[in-house]
C-alpha cells in the first residue's frame, strides 16, 4: 500500500510541475465552454428571437395578395421588405444580396383573380353537393397563380421547410377566407360578417409546449445545459495530451529502465496514474460545473441547473473520468514518441467527440454515423449526463448508459495490458 | 574464493530481427565481494549483458544465477538482491533528489522509516543535502550522476551493476563516486562495473574481463593479465586483445 501511496505522490508531484499539461487540461476547456456556450446562446437567440429578412415583390394589386402579405407578416418569422413590382427575377436576386435577405417571394399579377376563381369553383361544387344550386358543368379546375420562392443556398433544409410551412399556412388562410366568403354570399346574398369570419378562421386549437422530464422538473434545455456536460467530457478526454505523453516519456526514459529492475510490478505505476488522473477529471467536473453555476450568469449566459441526484452525477463523472484516463494510457502505451501521443491523442479525441455528439448533436447526424456513434465512449458519457441534466433521470436511468462506458473502458484496458505484455514492459 | 554472486552459463542473446547474436555461449563467474570490471569496445555486448542480468531483457538461452537464484524464474524477490546504475540518467528530472530517492526507495520495497533514514544518509554522502528540494533538471551532469548512483544503492543491494557510472563527470564527482564505490565494496557489496575509463577501472577493480563480439576474450586479475600479455598498462592490454579497428 505504501508503494502505491509513494507512486501516487510522485505522479501528483510530476502533474503539478507540468504547467503546459495543466493549462491544456483546465484553461483550454474552460475557454472552450465559455466561447462555445456564448456562441450557441446567441445562435439560439438568433433562431428564436430574430426574424428572417424576406423580400416580397407583389405584382398583384388586389385584396388576396394584400391578405397574403399580412398573413406572412403575422406569422412573426419574417422581417419584410417590399420590392417594386416591375423587378425581374434577376433583379430580385441582386436585391437579396444587397439587403442580405435569405428569402424572396414573387406574388404573380393574377394571384387574386386565381384565388377568386378557385374559390368560386370550390363553392359551386360544394353547393351542388348540398343541392343548394343547380347542377352546372365545371369546364375545368381553376388553379390559382403560383408563388415563386427564392432562397439563399446557405439556408439549411430544415429552415427552408419552416419557411415553406409558414407560407403554406398564410396561403391556406387566404384561400379559406375567399372560399368561405363565396359560399356565404351564395347562400345568404350578403358578405360574411367580420366577427364570424374571425371566429371561424382564427380560433384554432392552442398548442401547449412542455419539455419532457423524468423528474417532473421544468428545466428548460438551453446552451448551458447542453454545453457544460459536453465540453466537460471533452476536457476529460483531453487529458490524453498530458497523461499519454507522460506514459510515453516514462516508457522511453531511463526511469522506466530502473523501474523494471526493481521488485515492483509496473502495473502499480499505471494504477497510480489512473487514480491521479481520475482525480484530475473529477476536479475538471467541479471547476467547469461551478463556472456554469456561478460565472455564467455574470457573463449574461443561462445558469447551469445541476441535477438533484448528486450521487448519480458523481458516479457518471467517475466512470467517464476512468474511461478518459484509460484511453489516454492506451494511447501512451502504443505511441512511440511524445509527439505521436500528443498528435494522435488530440486528433482522435476531436474525432471521437464529433462522432459522439459533442460537436454536432447525434440526431443531426446521418444514419450511417449512428453505428459509429455507439463506438465513441464520449457518446455514452454524454448520454449519461444528458439523462441527468436534461431529462432529470435517476441513477437507474443513467446506469443503462454507464454500462457501455464500463464495457469500453475494460476493453481499452485489456488492449493496453496485452500491448504492455507484448513489448515486455510488464 | 567465496560463494558466487553471479554465475552465467551458456548465455546467448540476439535482438529481435538480428541474425547475428549479440552474445553467444557466454560464461562468467563472479565471486561475492569482488570488484569486477567488464571492459570492451563499443558493441562488445556489455550493456546487453547487464540488461539480461537485471531482467530488462528476457533470457532466451542459457542461465544467469544471482547468489544461486535463477533470474529466468522472474521472482521479484531476486530484484532486491541487486542494484543497477544505468548509463542514462534513470530518474525523474522534474522531481528533486529527495523525492526521487523516496519514490525509488518505496519501489525497492523499503519501509517508510528506512526510506527517510536512507535518503538523509545518501544525500549527505553524495553531497546534495543543500539542494535536496530542487528539481534535478537544474543540476549539472556530475550531480545527476551522483543521484543516479544513490538511487541504485538505496536498498543496500548485495551486488551492484554499474554501466559507465562516471561518463561525462568532472574530476571531483568522479573521485567522490570512486571513493564511495570502494566504501561499498569494503562493506561487502560486490561490484560489476563497465566503463571506457580504463584508468578508473585500474584504480577501482581487482579483476578484469575483456569482452569482444559477445564473448569474453580474457578474464583474470589485472596483474596476471598484464604479465601474461606482456603489457605495461590496461590501455595497451585492451588494444592488444580487441584490436585497433573502429567498432561503430
Amino acid at each position: 500500500m505504501y508503494k502505491l501511496f509513494a507512486t501516487l505522490k510522485k505522479d501528483i508531484r510530476i502533474l503539478f510541475k507540468d504547467k503546459v499539461g495543466l493549462t491544456l487540461m483546465f484553461a483550454m476547456p474552460i475557454l472552450l465552454v465559455v466561447v462555445i456556450t456564448s456562441l450557441q446562446a446567441s445562435t439560439f437567440e438568433l433562431v428564436n428571437d430574430n426574424k428572417i429578412q424576406m423580400i416580397i415583390c407583389n405584382r398583384d394589386t388586389d385584396d388576396a395578395s394584400i391578405q397574403l402579405v399580412n398573413g406572412i407578416a403575422n406569422s412573426g418569422m419574417f422581417k419584410i421588405a417590399d420590392a417594386s413590382k416591375t423587378l425581374s427575377d434577376k433583379e430580385i436576386s441582386t436585391l437579396m444580396h444587397e439587403k442580405d435577405a435569405l428569402v424572396a417571394i414573387i406574388i404573380p399579377a393574377d394571384f387574386t383573380s386565381g384565388i377568386l376563381k378557385k374559390a368560386k369553383n370550390i363553392s359551386s361544387k360544394a353547393l351542388n353537393d348540398f343541392g343548394a344550386e343547380e347542377n352546372k358543368t365545371h369546364a375545368k379546375e381553376a388553379i390559382a397563380g403560383s408563388l415563386t420562392l427564392f432562397y439563399s443556398p446557405v439556408l439549411q433544409k430544415t429552415y427552408l421547410q419552416s419557411i415553406n410551412g409558414a407560407l403554406v399556412s398564410a396561403l391556406q388562410l387566404v384561400e379559406s377566407k375567399q372560399i368561405l366568403n363565396t359560399i356565404y354570399f351564395s347562400l345568404n346574398g350578403t358578405n360574411l360578417p367580420k366577427a364570424l369570419q374571425e371566429d371561424i378562421l382564427t380560433n384554432r386549437v392552442k398548442i401547449k409546449e412542455l419539455p419532457v422530464s423524468k423528474s417532473g422538473s421544468k428545466n428548460i434545455p438551453n446552451a448551458t445545459q447542453h454545453n457544460i456536460p459536453a465540453w466537460t467530457i471533452f476536457a476529460m478526454f483531453f487529458v490524453v495530451t498530458s497523461l499519454g505523453s507522460n506514459v510515453v516519456k516514462e516508457k522511453l526514459s531511463g526511469s522506466f529502465l530502473r523501474l523494471k529492475t526493481l521488485p515492483t510490478n509496473y502495473l502499480l505505476s499505471l494504477i497510480s496514474k489512473q487514480i491521479a488522473y481520475i482525480g484530475v477529471c473529477l476536479l475538471q467536473v467541479v471547476v467547469i460545473f461551478s463556472l456554469g453555476v456561478w460565472l455564467f450568469p455574470l457573463l449574461g449566459l443561462p445558469s447551469l441547473h445541476l441535477p438533484s441526484d448528486m450521487f448519480s452525477l458523481f458516479i457518471v463523472s467517475l466512470f467517464s473520468g476512468w474511461c478518459a484516463v484509460s484511453y489516454a494510457i492506451c494511447i501512451g502505451v502504443f505511441a512511440k514518441s511524445q509527439e505521436q501521443a500528443n498528435g494522435f491523442g488530440a486528433v482522435s479525441v476531436v474525432i471521437l467527440a464529433a462522432l459522439g455528439g459533442i460537436l454536432v448533436p447525434g440526431f443531426a447526424m446521418p444514419n450511417s454515423f449512428h453505428i459509429l456513434m455507439q463506438l465513441s465512449p464520449l457518446h455514452w458519457c454524454l448520454e449519461s449526463y444528458y439523462e441527468l441534466f436534461l431529462e432529470g433521470g435517476s441513477f437507474n436511468d443513467a446506469f443503462k448508459n454507464i454500462l457501455p462506458i464500463i464495457g469500453i473502458t475494460l476493453f481499452i484496458q485489456l488492449i493496453s495490458f496485452l500491448q504492455l505484455k507484448r513489448i515486455q514492459l510488464i | 574464493m567465496g560463494d558466487l554472486a553471479l554465475h552465467i552459463e551458456n548465455l546467448s542473446y540476439a535482438y529481435p530481427g538480428q541474425t547475428k547474436g549479440c552474445l553467444s555461449d557466454f560464461n562468467l563467474k563472479i565471486p561475492e565481494g569482488e570488484k569486477f570490471a567488464l571492459l570492451g569496445p563499443n558493441g562488445a555486448g556489455k550493456t546487453t549483458l547487464l540488461h539480461l542480468i537485471t531482467g530488462i531483457l528476457p533470457i532466451e538461452n542459457g542461465s544467469i544465477k544471482l547468489f544461486g537464484n535463477e533470474i529466468k524464474n522472474k521472482k521479484k524477490s531476486i530484484n532486491k538482491l541487486f542494484g543497477f546504475v544505468p548509463q542514462d540518467f534513470s530518474f525523474y528530472q522534474e522531481l528533486s533528489p529527495k523525492e526521487n530517492l523516496e519514490f525509488f526507495g518505496a519501489w525497492a520495497g523499503l519501509s517508510r522509516g528506512e526510506i527517510k533514514e536512507r535518503t538523509k544518509e545518501l544525500l549527505k554522502i553524495i553531497g546534495l543535502t543543500d539542494v535536496k528540494d530542487k528539481p534535478v533538471a537544474e543540476f549539472s551532469g556530475g550531480m545527476k550522476r551522483r543521484i543516479n548512483l544513490a538511487i541504485g544503492v538505496m536498498h543496500r543491494p548485495r551486488i551492484l551493476f554499474l554501466d559507465e557510472p562516471t561518463v561525462g563527470v568532472d574530476v571531483q564527482s568522479r573521485h567522490a563516486i570512486i571513493c564511495y564505490l570502494k566504501e561499498l565494496n569494503n562493506s561487502g557489496t560486490t561490484l560489476v562495473y563497465t566503463s571506457h575509463q580504463l584508468n578508473e577501472a585500474e584504480l577501482l577493480c581487482d579483476k578484469v574481463a575483456m569482452m569482444d563480439n559477445g564473448k569474453i576474450v580474457a578474464n583474470d586479475s589485472l596483474t596476471n593479465l598484464l604479465v601474461c600479455h606482456n603489457e605495461n598498462g590496461l590501455e595497451g592490454l585492451f588494444l592488444h586483445l580487441t584490436g585497433k579497428d573502429f567498432r561503430d
